[in-house]
């Protein structure tokens, strides 16, 4: 009697491992997406190793669940810390030049090589000038942004570590690190700040 | 007036609308909708579908067979409504697979040919012709024209298949910091003028998503598959190279079908 019921038991633990689906887990899972890429010109395979950064923000959009607040402000506070600002202390380079970056989309990709210029890809997603219509809307209009802002250093640099490392002010920005990751030189960046804050650029005409 | 010169009239009519002012962005926007519709009458990508069937057709490898008896998951040799199907289980390959993957499984398996051989260049340069690959996506896919789509997840490696693919979708990487959701998971976001479907969280979107590709772009002048859009989202997400019929390319397809079940197949489409 008692050993049936064991065998009725087990038999039931049989039935319902096979109906049981575990999920992979999400080790597993990004295990797999690393064995399915292959390296090419400049990208090379370590693009796949997340940052603390894209794996917090990874998992928040996926739950929809915000990023707690202590541990995001304390990110925020370390990204803050980290930014490097101009060393000759002069955040304006030339809007024309920075004009140029903005409307610039190449670099970083397999289909550019060592040599390209990376572009800062701004119109992708920002308005930026009247002139330009072809602009994307996933970040904010930075339409007449100076003249808006005032052209004081409190926004100057803001306005710096905001292209060095957005996450400094929204943990989950879905803006590049322009800086911090290299995508552009530190010149660069002083052209696409004088493209937003120089009085004379088109953006705050 | 021809096609071509019909197209380059309201190609030209897009741009000029595109830069009148800032306000003309809607109308631009429901411009590239009318061309579309009105290319959609003579797409090029008919040609594409003529060649995959004759290929289908046609006793070819080593072994000298036909893909006639190619099972894609609905029975040896049914061509019809199996695309809508896919990505699904195949027990003889003990895996989930796609379309192109199944393809070239049944091409190896059943026509002797070498795995190597036919996934070395699986999409076509500017100005060759289209890939065999790329031909029989094209015949396949208008087999299941206007047919609903129902890719299964009754399978624990078809819905493994699913959850994975989700991971991926959401998952941050590269020196841009982008995963798929980054442009795909708000709804009414643009990259320049050019509209982003909301794949995650729209099902009008994800329907759309996955029911126009395989298409004929346009701008390209060749038909591209479901493999080719994915491996072009990651080098513009700025990630390495996206292995043709890699584990997260088959995961992805799972991910995107299933949000795009029940949706109409409208394939191949023709895009900008």
């Amino acid at each position: 009697m008692k050993k049936q019921a064991i065998f009725a038991i087990s038999g039931l633990a049989v039935l319902a491992g096979c109906a049981t689906y575990v999920a992979p887990t999400k080790e597993e899972s990004i295990q797999t997406v690393k064995s399915s890429f292959k390296e090419r010109g400049p990208a090379k395979l370590d693009r796949l190793n997340q940052t603390e950064i894209q794996a917090v923000c990874s998992d928040a959009q996926m739950t929809g669940k915000e990023v707690p607040k202590a541990q995001r402000e304390a990110l925020e506070k370390k990204i803050l810390a980290s930014i490097k600002y101009p060393a000759d202390g002069k955040f304006l380079g030339d809007y024309k030049q920075g004009e140029r970056i903005a409307q610039s989309g190449v670099g970083l990709q397999w289909s550019d090589n060592e040599k390209t210029v990376n572009g800062g890809n701004c119109y992708a997603c920002h308005q930026l000038t009247e002139a330009e219509v072809s602009f994307g809307n996933i970040g904010p209009s930075l339409k007449g942004y100076g003249k808006l802002r005032g052209y004081n250093e409190a926004t100057l640099k803001y306005t710096w570590g905001k292209i060095w490392n957005t996450h400094a002010y929204n943990l989950c920005s879905q803006m590049p690190r322009y800086g911090d990751a290299g995508i552009l030189s530190e010149a660069q960046i002083k052209d696409v700040m004088a493209l937003l804050l120089d009085p004379n650029s088109p953006v705050n005409k | 007036m021809s096609r071509q010169t019909w197209a380059t009239t309201v190609a030209g009519m897009i741009l000029s609308v595109a830069s009148v002012s800032v306000h003309a962005q809607g109308s631009a926007a429901e411009g590239i909708a009318r061309y579309r519709e009105m290319l959609q009458d003579g797409n090029p990508a008919e040609l594409t579908v003529a060649r995959g069937e004759e290929l289908w057709r046609t006793k070819r490898g080593p072994k000298n067979v036909s893909l006639e008896q190619c099972d894609l998951g609905l029975g040896a040799g049914v061509v019809k409504g199996a695309y809508a199907q896919m990505p699904r289980y195949f027990a003889d390959a003990d895996q989930v697979m796609d379309f192109e993957s199944r393809a070239v499984w049944c091409m190896v398996n059943l026509q002797g040919m070498d795995r190597a051989a036919i996934t070395k260049s699986p999409y076509s340069g500017a100005g060759q012709k289209q890939t065999d690959i790329e031909a029989l996506a094209a015949y396949a896919v208008e087999m299941s024209r206007g047919m609903p789509v129902n890719i299964p997840q009754s399978h624990p490696k078809e819905k493994a298949s699913f959850d994975r693919g989700r991971q991926a979708f959401y998952m941050r990487g590269g020196p841009y910091d982008f995963s798929c959701a980054t442009c795909h998971g708000v709804n009414n976001q643009r990259i320049r003028l050019q509209d982003l479907p909301n794949i995650s969280g729209n099902k009008q979107d994800a329907d759309r998503a996955f029911t126009t590709w395989p298409a004929y772009r346009v701008s390209q002048g060749a038909l591209r598959t479901m493999q080719w859009r994915l491996y072009d989202c990651f080098r513009q997400q700025r990630w390495p190279e996206l292995v043709f019929l890699s584990p997260t390319s088959i995961d992805l397809i799972t991910f995107l079908g299933v949000n795009a079940n029940g949706a109409k197949m409208d394939a191949p489409a023709i895009k900008r």
